[in-house]
């Protein structure tokens, strides 16, 4: 009796998860009907499988390219925003003045403001800092991935000091005292004790930088630069009633998501919840 | 400090509070600066200092007095449907049954996917979706095209956001769950308390760093949405959805009214700085009380 009221509890538990995840489903079953499939039923199971609206979906959304410019962004604003603020937050961890703490709190406080507030005049000063010193900052990769590393440094360097204040000292005098520079004690002792942290201020700006659509679509104007949530909505502008096709390629924009997630689905679960307990 | 530790400090705090101040600091304060003047945008037109006359038009403004009431009202039910669900699914997961890892992993998933994107799922499913499954069965009262429909939109929104969040919110109740001694819920168990005692006078009261952590994060993110907005409703039918940021964004992007459209932001920015700080010291002073 008590094991029948176990497995019932199991079966219950699953079917709420498959339940919950139903439009994922839905989504991808439908990216297979032609229009008079999809009219017959929904949810059922497509009754053949072919990619044709795969295929004129990844040609139109230039899928390939997006792809590879969301993975270039990405990449390369958590490259310098791990190195960035990782450093700066050790130094203002170690450094007990007055200046550490107002460049802490400014960070800080800073992670109130939304991102409205801000869009328009950032827009307008990265046009006048081209336009005075003709550094490329609108419409490339270059100025995305800076504004990027900017918006996010607040809650990375949040992460980093909150970790470094729990780690003790000793480690790091030790080694100053057998006259080790502060460049490498960076390198070769803190960094890689932050570990743990690093792997969590990771991926929390994977999942950020990687779905951001607003920044991107202000500061980029050339198709060819487009991430994929850029290309994406520019795809649905244009083709609102084509449902299979607009299936077909938002499973697409799904697939490196899910690859993420089975990957790195220990980590991201336990990072998101240290991230918001600090 | 001596002269070479602060070459040192430089070097290593220099370089990130550089850029952190010309993309967020900087631009920050210029906001607050354009939002005394009416301006269209256009760089060769000129900029007419109004004073605080931006900031006056708002009282008598009704979208945007409309859209602030909207955004109360999604974000109030938004919270509480977002943390029940998020709270449910954290005390189904942590019961000693196989199935709880593989029920975390789903329940999270819909986190990773970015708001634009979820809007496109979810405009499928509210409209051509609901609308053929309605056809079909014959339940056209619930099964029609929420997004056509402005009293159902903005609870199509929720339905959405609440999709997207709740796993994070169970993520961070399952932490505080475990949290909890198990002895204490014995001892409980022993001295005869039902499960919904239990639940009532032990679990809840000893999750309330939890829920200070959930209703700031919540609450913050209900008031910013824009992404979810924008891809399921465009702030329709008929403005019924506008939320602000959706409202900011036109009001600026759209109707080239710059000045006007940054008072409003900065308004946005005071409203969401005021309600978040408000519910955090709220909910620590209970927590010091427990």
């Amino acid at each position: 009796m008590k094991k029948a009221n176990k497995l019932l509890k199991e079966i219950v538990v699953l079917i709420f998860a498959l339940l919950f995840l139903s439009p994922i489903y839905i989504v991808f079953a439908n990216s297979f009907k032609d229009r008079g499939e999809l009219y017959e039923s929904v949810l059922a199971l497509p009754s053949s499988y072919s990619f044709q609206y795969y295929l004129q979906a990844m040609e139109r959304m230039n899928f390939i390219s997006a792809f590879g410019n969301s993975l270039v962004v990405t990449a390369v604003s958590i490259f310098f925003l791990v190195i960035l603020s990782s450093m700066t937050a050790w130094m203002l961890a170690r450094t007990n003045n007055k200046l550490s703490k107002i460049i802490f709190m400014s960070f800080i406080a800073t992670m109130l403001i939304p991102f409205q507030t801000i869009m328009m005049p950032l827009i307008q000063f990265m046009d006048q800092i081209m336009r005075l010193t003709n550094i490329p900052m609108l419409n490339t990769h270059g100025g995305l991935i800076f504004m990027h590393i900017g918006f996010n440094s607040a809650l990375s360097i949040f992460l980093y000091h909150g970790f470094i204040t729990t780690i003790p000292k000793s480690l790091e005098e030790a080694a100053t005292i057998d006259g080790c520079s502060k460049f490498m004690l960076f390198w070769k002792i803190v960094l890689p004790m932050l570990k743990p942290i690093t792997v969590t201020v990771i991926i929390l700006n994977v999942i950020q930088i990687w779905n951001d659509f607003l920044l991107p679509s202000l500061v980029l104007t050339s198709p060819g630069l487009r991430t994929i949530p850029l290309t994406t909505f520019y795809f649905f502008g244009q083709f609102t009633i084509q449902w299979n096709l607009a299936m077909a390629g938002l499973t697409l924009t799904l697939i490196p998501i899910v690859i993420f997630y089975l990957f790195a689905q220990k980590h991201i679960i336990k990072g998101i919840g240290e991230g918001a307990i600090k | 400090m001596k002269k070479k530790n602060r070459v040192v400090y430089s070097i290593f705090t220099g370089p990130l509070v550089t850029i952190f101040s010309i993309v967020v600091l900087i631009p920050f304060i210029v906001g607050i600066y354009y939002s005394f003047f009416e301006w269209d945008g256009i760089r060769t037109n000129p900029m007419t200092f109004v004073g605080l006359d931006n900031y006056l038009r708002l009282i008598s403004d009704q979208q945007f007095i409309n859209s602030a009431i909207l955004t109360i009202k999604f974000t109030f039910i938004a919270v509480i449907s977002v943390n029940l669900l998020g709270l449910g699914f954290a005390l189904l997961v942590t019961s000693k049954l196989k199935m709880v890892n593989p029920a975390r992993t789903m329940f999270f998933m819909p986190n990773l996917i970015g708001g634009l994107i979820l809007g496109y799922i979810w405009q499928f499913i509210f409209s051509d979706a609901f609308r053929l499954i309605g056809e079909n069965t014959g339940f056209q009262a619930i099964f029609r095209n929420w997004l056509l429909d402005s009293s159902l939109a903005l609870y199509a929104m929720v339905i959405v956001f609440s999709w997207q969040m709740a796993g994070y919110m169970m993520v961070i109740y399952i932490a505080g769950i475990q949290g909890i001694p198990g002895e204490t819920l014995e001892a409980a168990k022993i001295d005869g308390a039902s499960a919904w005692q239990r639940l009532k006078n032990i679990t809840l009261p000893l999750l309330m760093p939890s829920f200070t952590i959930c209703l700031f994060l919540t609450l913050s993110f209900g008031f910013k949405i824009y992404d979810v907005n924008l891809a399921l409703t465009e702030g329709g039918p008929a403005g019924s959805t506008e939320l602000f940021a959706l409202h900011i964004y036109n009001e600026i992007f759209g109707r080239y009214n710059y000045g006007y459209g940054q008072a409003k932001a900065v308004v946005f920015f005071l409203m969401v700085a005021a309600v978040t700080l408000t519910q955090v010291y709220i909910t620590k002073k209970r927590e010091v009380e427990m």
